[in-house]
């Protein structure tokens, strides 16, 4: 085995470590003892970074959300900035005392923790970071993610039911209720990509973007991530963790890392969801062509996809920041009433679309058929929407009595009560 | 094919390292003093009165119910919109009216109250 530092060098501008591994490796092991030795690799690369990034993610979520609250935010640990803050509170929760409460389901309990990791981890397998640079380029890529990531409801279900506490269990049947309603238009919205790029692999949906897919289905774009904020429990949906109603909701009887594992995992599958959505909406690691460079491209590939990532995930945050908890009823009303036949009627029209352009037309031309059929679906959305409110207005505004104008125009009760 | 599989396979195996790793640190480093107080059920300092392990709303069920189906509709979804390049007209008209026969089901629900959260 010949090892030279300066070709591992060159190796690793290019990003093609693996071709060059391949080749050293070549004279002394069996093909399939070096695809496997590669794939573990990989998978410790991904899963290294995965697990690293959440210490960063979660001071830059502190950070940004103190700034939008006016506050400073950490800025102890570690410098000004408080840069270490995060390291400092996992050495904290390292030292705490593991407890399994009385009566808990001492399987189901200690099971969780672990389970939601792995689920959170595996969808990174597919996840297209540069051009070549992806664990595996599965052909039916999006279909595992919603498999792997659908597997961390039961999770939950199994952390809430475990912990013999009714505050978990609470949590737990919301959470469930939570995940399995936007399941469906998170599925049904990402069928719009699928059936434009005509291919489940990740790989192929970025090759299909010549123009971002946000600019040509945005609806689907926004149902995705509407739905992809929902699934990962965040904000304006976190009832599943609602701290002043629940007080944790299904972790509430876990300490120490098994606490730390469950928060590892929400963060790892927002910034995975994050990842995704840059790659179906936004093209992934493509940018005007200058990727496909020869010398540079992959790792200007990685630093576009990173850079896209990223603004999507300070987004996410951002969203925390501003709005408020919304309750059961209106977070079940916005799903089955509005998104799901939503998303529905734009897979019919994108459907129905798609065959109407004739086949061999410019990539641009059939992009912009699709963004005029989806404009126009989306005005009458929200058409539909006002004229519903204004109707809801009048019949409560008719329902006071005459005598008391004052009051007809205040805001329009909310419907369920 | 088999190859990519591999991948998933392996990285399914190791990926219990690293949930498993940080929680034996914790058993390791963290004190072992556990008491019956300690292990009480978290309520806010109050005992716990009754079975946790409880039936629950039916409306868990009836949403339950409607996820299925669609999801079941999601299954054969996913490969027709994968192939659908070369699907002729009357296929595609064949999924419309798949996917309209679920929206009516959706309506039906809808109409009936199965959407109301009491």
């Amino acid at each position: 085995m010949s090892f030279s530092i300066g070709e591992f060098l060159r190796s690793l501008i290019t990003l093609t470590i693996f071709d060059y591994l391949r080749e050293i490796w070549a004279d002394n092991m069996a093909a399939s003892t070096i695809e496997a030795l590669l794939d573990l690799i990989g998978i410790l690369t991904v899963s290294t970074f995965a697990l690293l990034i959440v210490l960063f993610l979660i001071w830059l979520e502190r950070k940004v959300i103190a700034r939008i609250q006016d506050r400073v935010g950490p800025n102890r640990v570690g410098g000004r900035f408080g840069v270490l803050q995060t390291v400092a509170d996992v050495l904290k929760l390292l030292t705490k005392e593991l407890l399994t409460p009385a009566g808990a389901d001492w399987l189901a309990y200690n099971l969780a923790p672990m389970l939601t990791v792995i689920a959170a981890l595996l969808t990174w397998a597919v996840l297209p970071f540069a051009p070549g640079v992806i664990g595996v380029d599965l052909n039916i890529g999006l279909f595992y993610v919603l498999a792997i990531s659908s597997a961390s409801v039961v999770t939950i279900l199994l952390a809430g039911w475990g912990s013999n506490n009714k505050y978990a269990l609470l949590g737990a049947f919301r959470s469930v209720a939570q995940l399995v309603s936007y399941e469906v238009p998170l599925v049904l919205s990402l069928l719009v990509p699928i059936l434009i790029a005509s291919s489940m692999s990740t790989q192929t949906l970025i090759a299909a973007q010549t123009v971002p897919f946000l600019l040509v289905v945005p609806l689907s774009g926004i149902i995705f991530f509407i739905s992809a904020l929902a699934e990962t429990g965040r904000t304006p949906f976190d009832l599943l963790e609602a701290e002043s109603e629940i007080v944790a909701g299904f972790h509430v009887e876990y300490g120490g890392m098994k606490f730390g594992m469950f928060f590892l995992a929400e963060f790892i599958s927002t910034l995975f969801i994050s990842g995704l959505f840059a790659t179906i909406y936004l093209g992934g690691w493509r940018f005007f062509g200058i990727e496909e460079h020869a010398t540079f491209g992959r790792l200007f590939g990685l630093i576009v996809f990173f850079i896209k990532m990223f603004s999507v995930y300070f987004v996410f945050i951002w969203i925390r920041g501003t709005l408020p908890r919304v309750r059961i009823d209106q977070m079940l009303d916005l799903n089955w009433k509005f998104l799901v036949p939503l998303s529905l009627v734009l897979v019919l029209v994108v459907a129905v679309v798609e065959k109407l352009i004739p086949a061999g037309t410019n990539a641009y031309y059939r992009a912009g058929v699709h963004l005029i059929s989806n404009l126009a679906l989306g005005f009458i959305t929200l058409e539909i929407l006002r004229r519903n409110a204004r109707r809801q207005r009048e019949a409560y505004e008719a329902s006071l009595p005459a005598s008391r104008p004052s009051e007809a125009e205040a805001i329009v009760p909310e419907a369920a009560h | 094919m088999l190859l990519d599989w591999q991948f998933i396979g392996i990285f399914l195996a190791i990926s219990w390292i690293f949930p498993l790793l940080p929680v034996a640190a914790n058993w390791v480093l963290g004190p072992r003093k556990p008491n019956p107080l300690k292990q009480q059920t978290y309520e806010c300092g109050v005992e716990t009165v009754g079975d946790t392990w409880i039936q629950f709303k039916m409306q868990y069920y009836v949403y339950a119910l409607i996820f299925v189906v669609f999801d079941v509709e999601a299954i054969f979804l996913f490969p027709i919109a994968a192939a659908y390049g070369q699907l002729t007209l009357f296929a595609a008209f064949e999924v419309v009216l798949f996917v309209l026969i679920l929206a009516v089901g959706l309506g039906y629900a809808w109409s009936k109250g199965a959407l109301e959260w009491t």
